[in-house]
């Protein structure tokens, strides 16, 4: 009986010591280390910085993808969360099952034009390579605004939405270029207008940024991100 | 007027060759002259080395094997700088020191390696890719470096030792989202390059180089559409272009006289199986910013002086193209503009066929003739074809060309005293071999590679409007700019 106690301690000391390097395994490997440009949201509008980027959004942590190439990025794309509900606007700390794993969606405040998407998810000690990041923001117009473009840079390649209706995609391994990616013209419509973007990194750093250019290619600067609708 | 100039020779003059030789490298160093000979150094410890900046070989690996180096030389010393990653973005940037680069010498020692710059795998910043710059202007040196992860940094070093000169001092950040930074230093402004883009894929790199500039040493470096590099900024330098893919790490080769070119590798040149390797090229600067030029290719051009407008032409009497008019009515055939009616401006109505060099030769004087320069009237004797040699050395960037009559095997070379001629064979000799710089402003200074009896380089002038000669290149001067023009 007192052996197999000890078995038994010592077993679970064993199956611990595994558990801990799956999880490092499945995880980031480093240590996780705090976000210093993000932030929890402190109120409930923000206007956009002074170059008219947006500087709210939802992040959903991680999701494993590998390949860059239009074909991959857009297949990847195809099975996020947003499949069958393409506006829909998670919440803060919502979980949602993604391919098995379950993932929380977070709200944050960037400190910069960017939104450092390596910060993020070191700092949840998840993943930073090979990896899908889904984001979504919502855009609040004071009035209807026609003839605007959704301007964008990734690191790496990226898809977009507006209201539900794909904007534009910026493919291959590429760094954050501002106004990288530029969509068609497109429409706002007075009150919410829901933005998300799917970002797909190979290696290394990864980031975005996003903005709105009016009909003469200048910012957009007079509207809010709330993330409610 | 210069601006024009440059949309002129873009539009013409044809594209690069490579180097000769062997010129595998990746993430080449600054290109350093020493001993008259040519030295770069790049990721692993390798190097490569050149008698004249065309013709390559394998050098002496380094005793660090490191990511990227730079190489500066400052007094006495060539100074390394080099770097290692030791996690994700745990980085070091470490400076060794030479007398000598030349293995053969005895002061060839390298020093033991300092730390010089550090990242600790926090920070937003990767301490690799190390760039330098010694201020012409106050003689400070510094030192710039960084990654994708995070900032391109710039601290100050001491001139005398190659150290950081306040090992406490803060780094400053000065760019994103690029690697491979280096400042150089031009008519008032710094200039920040960088390489943007991915590397390390051959043909798939997206790698390109790019610009902005300030002011102060310490930046803001901004772009010409005013978005500064701490956004991620810069413009476009040289990206991807015909047969060469993924342009990265420049380094800036200054050959005095005004005639500066710039070192780089492609990531893959698809010539050479998909091999990263170096390549030399011309600097312009256009409108306060940097230009990549492109070495000059085999082609047939009219030789054109920019002080003059007047072309290089073999002194023979002329034909016009199409013959000599024969009388008021015009030339051949009574067709005219407007349904036939003739006329002295009406033309023949048929398409002009261009002159036929063997038939229009055989009018010429054998043996040497003369040279002069003239209008261009689209005539045999004033199209030249600039063709490589191989097997007679080079300068940076290219072989020496010989500089034919299109068609014949007229060809130009320098006398004895310093004068044009234009011989009825080609035999390699130095006074028939040519070298064509491109100049800040895209115009060309050509030069043989040697004048008999000549003690200093002259290069092609203009004298007059209709003369042209041999002269010491003066780079205030327009008479020894040459615009390469498709005749």
């Amino acid at each position: 009986m007192r052996t197999f106690k000890r078995d038994a301690s010592f077993l679970v000391v064993v199956l611990a010591a595994v558990a801990v390097l799956l999880v490092n395994a499945l995880s980031g490997g480093a240590a996780a280390v705090p976000a210093s440009t993000l932030s929890p949201p402190k109120t409930a509008d923000l206007k956009p910085g002074p170059d008219g980027f947006i500087r709210r959004w939802l992040v959903l942590e991680p999701i494993a993808a590998t390949g860059l190439t239009e074909s991959i990025v857009q297949a990847a794309v195809r099975k996020g969360p947003f499949a069958n509900e393409p506006s829909a606007i998670p919440r803060d700390e919502e979980k949602v099952n993604v391919e098995s794993a379950q993932l929380t969606w977070h709200a944050l405040d960037t400190s910069n034009y960017n939104l450092n998407l390596f910060h993020f998810a070191r700092s949840l000690d998840k993943n930073t390579s090979n990896v899908l990041f889904w984001v979504v923001t919502v855009v609040h117009a004071p009035r209807e605004m026609r003839d605007v473009r959704l301007a964008i840079g990734s690191n790496a390649a990226s898809v977009w939405w507006v209201n539900g209706q794909e904007a534009i995609g910026i493919y291959g391994d590429r760094q954050t270029v501002i106004d990288d990616g530029v969509s068609k013209r497109l429409t706002l419509k007075k009150g919410p207008n829901v933005i998300q973007a799917a970002v797909v990194n190979g290696g290394g750093a990864t980031d975005f940024c996003a903005r709105i250019l009016d009909s003469n290619d200048k910012p957009l600067t007079d509207f809010v991100v709330n993330l409610r609708p | 007027m210069r601006n024009a100039l440059l949309a002129v020779v873009w539009g013409s003059a044809s594209l690069m060759l490579a180097l000769d030789g062997d010129v595998g490298i990746h993430d080449p160093s600054t290109v350093v002259v020493a001993g008259g000979k040519f030295y770069t150094y790049g990721t692993g410890g390798t190097s490569l080395v050149s008698d004249d900046g065309w013709t390559w070989r394998k050098g002496t690996a380094l005793p660090l094997r490191q990511l990227a180096p730079d190489v500066i030389h400052i007094g006495d010393r060539f100074y390394l700088y080099t770097a290692a990653n030791s996690g994700q973005t745990k980085a070091d940037v470490s400076m060794i020191w030479t007398r000598s680069l030349d293995p053969g010498s005895p002061d060839y020692k390298w020093s033991a390696p300092v730390v010089v710059a550090s990242s600790d795998g926090i920070e937003d910043a990767n301490a690799i890719d190390p760039g330098m710059l010694l201020d012409p202007t106050d003689g400070r040196l510094w030192l710039t470096y960084g990654s994708y992860f995070g900032y391109i940094r710039l601290v100050e070093m001491d001139p005398k030792t190659g150290k950081r000169l306040h090992p406490s001092e803060v780094p400053r950040n000065i760019a994103i989202n690029s690697e491979a930074s280096v400042m150089i230093y031009h008519d008032d402004w710094y200039y920040l390059l960088v390489t943007h883009g991915s590397c390390c894929r051959g043909a798939d790199s997206g790698y390109n180089i790019r610009v902005g500039r300030s002011k102060k040493v310490t930046g803001p470096f901004v772009d010409n559409i005013g978005v500064d590099m701490i956004q991620g900024g810069g413009k476009l330098f040289v990206g991807s272009g015909g047969r060469v893919i993924g342009p990265g790490h420049f380094g800036l080769l200054d050959l005095g006289d005004a005639v500066q070119k710039f070192s780089l590798h492609y990531e893959a040149d698809l010539d050479r199986g998909g091999a990263s390797v170096l390549d030399i090229r011309p600097l312009l600067w256009k409108d306060g910013w940097p230009v990549a030029g492109e070495n000059v290719k085999e082609g047939t051009y009219q030789i054109e002086s920019l002080r003059t407008g007047t072309v290089l032409e073999l002194a023979v009497e002329g034909v016009p193209v199409g013959g000599r008019r024969t009388g008021r009515g015009g030339g051949r055939g009574a067709a005219g503009a407007e349904g036939g009616r003739g006329g002295l401006f009406a033309g023949t109505g048929d398409v002009i066929p261009p002159q036929d060099p063997a038939v229009v030769s055989t009018a010429w004087p054998k043996g040497n003739l003369d040279m002069r320069m003239g209008n261009y009237m689209s005539q045999v004797q004033q199209k030249w074809t600039i063709t490589p040699v191989t097997g007679s050395g080079g300068y940076p960037g290219s072989p020496y060309f010989k500089i034919t009559i299109a068609g014949t095997d007229r060809t130009l070379a320098a006398t004895g005293e310093g004068e044009l001629v234009v011989v009825s064979a080609f035999n390699a000799s130095p006074e028939q071999l040519w070298r064509l710089d491109q100049l800040a402003d895209g115009s060309w200074r050509i030069t043989p590679k040697a004048g008999p009896n000549s003690k200093e380089p002259l290069s092609l002038s203009a004298v007059g409007s209709s003369f042209a000669t041999l002269a010491r290149f003066d780079p205030a001067s327009e008479k020894q700019r040459w615009i390469l023009k498709a005749p």
